[in-house]
């Protein structure tokens, strides 16, 4: 049998004797994600971090542990580290850079050196990033979305945190271009697109979101650089510039980012549910074009944001329609999964457990949603805590759920070992908990009007701010849960086999942890990704990969 | 090499495409990035467009004051040397290295002239005060100062394109001597020729944008 990646790999320069090296210099996909997951990790609880010390002061009204200006850049440090940092590369990065070429039955993705320099830049992105928290006036205070004119006459140090941003960004399109050369040049022979697995489809539909939205943020944010440098006055008011206009190319970027966070993580679910349901996935065309009907559709409703902005009725009216249509083909892939799960023999497994409550989170998410995308109630939301928990429920409820599923589901795949189920399912239910006990309560705060971002609050909300400390507790808890089920999977778990769920897609096939370049031979796929005969895999590869039934 | 086969249950084979030496997959990738290149542009172009709007009558009368002899001859020199790199790709193809080195050379040259105009070009408007946030620009109509503002980093992010070239351009120079392009391998050389035709175009719509609407 072929050593797994873990003990050989080839790097930029060559072979290296250096363990450190041979990491940091691996061109082998494999190697490159587990990189991204570890400082994804590592940022998501800095993140999470300074959460739970912004919840900490707003578990009393009035002032106790932080100055406001200290929650103002906490904040912004919350959403910058977890929206740039983390959730925007995320699934793509990390799982996506592992399973693709697997999925694809390809030895690595289409050009592995530009991979390893996405994943420098990243760390460069992240080190000027945080550098900006010793250096200069103190971390940015502008929020994540960087919006002028504050963000030019701020005298905190918004330049670095720039700089990170247009620095992600590259190293985003780098991966997205990497991946559609990828998905259209390295399938296995056989594979048409309607062979592909859906994990694949998301990271496709991602991936073009990628290579089309982030040049214009990347240029709106070395425009806002330039304007504090130089002053241009494109979004200075005071020189003619036009502030609103920064926000339409903000967000004409940062919309479809959302779907770049989430059509990935779709993909999950939609690899999950087959292998624990035991049947082939309801509508497997339905979900692949709906993901990129969601990509397309993504695009045309940044407006949304801007509804109390001072843009036209008709503007308002057309935007809110078309924000209307993106929950067409996102209910499409809702009522397949459900379809799916119908009849199925369902297995908790906590691949599963999470996510099914990631499909329910999404769904609070996403009918809010609605509501917010409603011009009326919009107006009365807007910037509420109601928008808070729209965006946590969403994306904290159901990508991160949906991502550490995943996590939970490859873990087998990536490791070569199995995790203890017990604790993985308590550390599930820690977190489904506290999740709905951090952030339902925000609903009803914001909808009686309690603003967002401010460090203090009247105390008749009180009540949800305490409601909501108790939950982020929880989750915290159950997040260290799951870092400590890993850990011990790692140490003690048992040794997984090459297929241990019964899936079907390529990966499942190939040994666990795979072994350097993959596949020792490349299958001809003449199947389609999800086909189960009662309840066990219809298709088997011998060890040559070629079909035997 | 020999060419890696897949089989299906019959037994037919058929061809596996490899990551290495992957033709199409590197042209398919550059075409890409062209792509995210055009999207930056795009916005600039957006941009100039609602203020062109805007302030129509103060984008004419600031246009006037660029010099459209000096930004004439870098859009004649810049025809010219995407010609020379297209040239140079195809006697590439033919097996004409020594044609093809100098005809890339040729290019480099031409590119660096083009910088020095467009440098004088600066350097006379910085001279007489008009650059981004001075106190003469900044005194001036709204539509002036967004003009240059405009001016100033339209056409220094297409300069940076350019030195970037030049450097692609060097570079290919130097894969030639060491025998990293040749005529059974040049998909650097196609998609470096690819890269300077899109500094090009660029400079194509720039140039009626930011001279001529003053004339």
């Amino acid at each position: 049998m072929m050593p797994s990646f873990y003990y050989e790999t080839h790097t930029i320069f060559g072979t290296h004797k250096s363990k450190i090296l041979q990491w940091i210099f691996s061109i082998d996909h494999k190697r490159i994600a587990i990189l991204y997951i570890g400082v994804l990790f590592a940022l998501f609880f800095c993140a999470v971090g300074a959460a739970l010390t912004m919840r900490a002061e707003l578990f009393f009204p009035g002032q106790q542990l932080i100055q406001a200006q200290t929650y103002n850049q906490l904040f912004t440090f919350h959403g910058v580290t977890m929206i740039f940092l983390f959730i925007v590369p995320g699934i793509a990065a990390g799982l996506g850079n592992f399973i693709l070429p697997l999925m694809l039955g390809a030895r690595d993705l289409s050009f592995p050196r530009l991979n390893l320099l996405s994943w420098w830049l990243y760390i460069l992105g992240v080190v000027v990033a945080l550098s900006s928290l010793v250096t200069g006036a103190g971390f940015a205070d502008t929020g994540w979305t960087f919006y002028a004119p504050y963000s030019i006459r701020t005298d905190s140090h918004v330049l670095s945190t720039l700089i990170a941003a247009f620095i992600l960004g590259l190293s985003s399109i780098l991966t997205g271009l990497n991946f559609v050369v990828t998905i259209h040049r390295l399938r296995a022979p056989g594979m048409d697109f309607f062979k592909m697995p859906l994990f694949v489809w998301g990271l496709y539909a991602t991936a073009w979101i990628q290579v089309l939205a982030t040049p214009v943020i990347g240029i709106t944010l070395i425009l806002v650089i330039l304007e504090r440098t130089l002053g241009i006055g494109v979004f200075d008011p005071s020189k003619g510039g036009d502030p609103i206009l920064f926000e339409h190319l903000f967000w004409i970027y940062s919309h479809p980012a959302v779907y770049l966070m989430i059509l990935p993580g779709f993909g999950i679910i939609s690899e999950v549910l087959p292998v624990f349901t035991r049947r082939t996935i309801f509508g497997y065309r339905s979900i692949a074009i709906s993901s990129a009907s969601i990509a397309g559709i993504g695009y045309l409703v940044w407006g949304h944001h801007m509804f109390t902005s001072g843009i036209s009725d008709i503007a308002r009216l057309i935007f809110s329609f078309l924000t209307f249509l993106v929950a067409i083909p996102t209910g499409v892939k809702i009522f397949d999964w459900l379809a799916t799960l119908y009849k199925g023999s369902i297995v908790l497994a906590t691949p599963m457990l999470w996510i099914l409550g990631s499909i329910v989170n999404f769904t609070v998410g996403g009918l809010t949603g609605l509501t917010l995308g409603a011009l009326g109630p919009d107006i009365h939301l807007h910037d509420t805590y109601f928008v808070v928990a729209h965006f946590h429920y969403t994306i904290l409820g159901g990508v991160v759920f949906m991502f550490i599923g995943g996590m939970h589901y490859w873990y087998p795949k990536i490791t070569g070992k199995m995790y203890d189920e017990v604790k993985g399912r308590v550390a599930f239910g820690l977190m489904f908990v506290g999740f709905n006990m951090l952030w339902f309560p925000m609903f009803i705060a914001g909808f009686l009007g309690n603003p967002r971002r401010y460090f203090d609050y009247l105390p008749t909300f009180t009540i949800y701010h305490q409601l909501s400390g108790i939950g982020a507790l929880l989750v915290a808890l159950g997040l260290l849960l799951v870092l400590y089920t890993f850990y011990k999977g790692l140490k003690e778990g048992k040794e997984a086999g090459p297929n241990p769920w019964r899936g079907t897609t390529l990966e499942w096939h190939i040994p666990s942890p795979p072994p350097l370049e993959n596949f020792s031979k490349i299958p001809y796929v003449d199947f389609d990704p999800y086909e189960y005969e009662d309840g066990e895999p219809l298709v088997q590869l011998d060890e040559n990969f070629r079909r035997i039934r | 090499m020999e060419q890696e086969m897949a089989y299906d249950r019959q037994g037919k084979s058929y061809p596996v495409a490899d990551f290495k030496d992957d033709y199409s997959g590197d042209k398919l990738g550059f075409w890409v990035f062209l792509l995210t290149e055009g999207m930056m542009f795009g916005v600039l172009f957006l941009l100039y467009g609602i203020y062109f709007y805007r302030h129509t009558a103060m984008f004419a009368f600031s246009s006037a004051d660029l010099n459209i002899w000096l930004g004439g001859t870098n859009t004649v020199l810049l025809l010219i040397s995407t010609y020379t790199m297209g040239v140079a790709t195809l006697m590439m193809r033919q097996g004409k290295l020594k044609l093809s080195a100098m005809l890339v050379g040729l290019t480099i040259f031409i590119a660096i002239v083009f910088l020095g105009i467009k440098a004088s070009e600066w350097g006379v408007d910085i001279s007489h005060g008009i650059y981004p946030g001075s106190k003469l620009l900044d005194a001036k109509d709204t539509g002036e100062i967004l003009f240059f503002g405009l001016y100033f980093v339209m056409t220094g992010l297409h300069g940076l394109h350019v030195i970037i070239g030049i450097a692609l351009m060097s570079w290919v120079l130097l894969l030639m001597r060491s025998g990293g392009i040749h005529p059974e391998h040049t998909i650097v050389m196609k998609n470096v020729t690819l890269y300077w035709d899109f500094v090009h175009l660029i400079w194509i719509v720039l140039f009626p944008l930011l001279y001529m609407i003053g004339v």
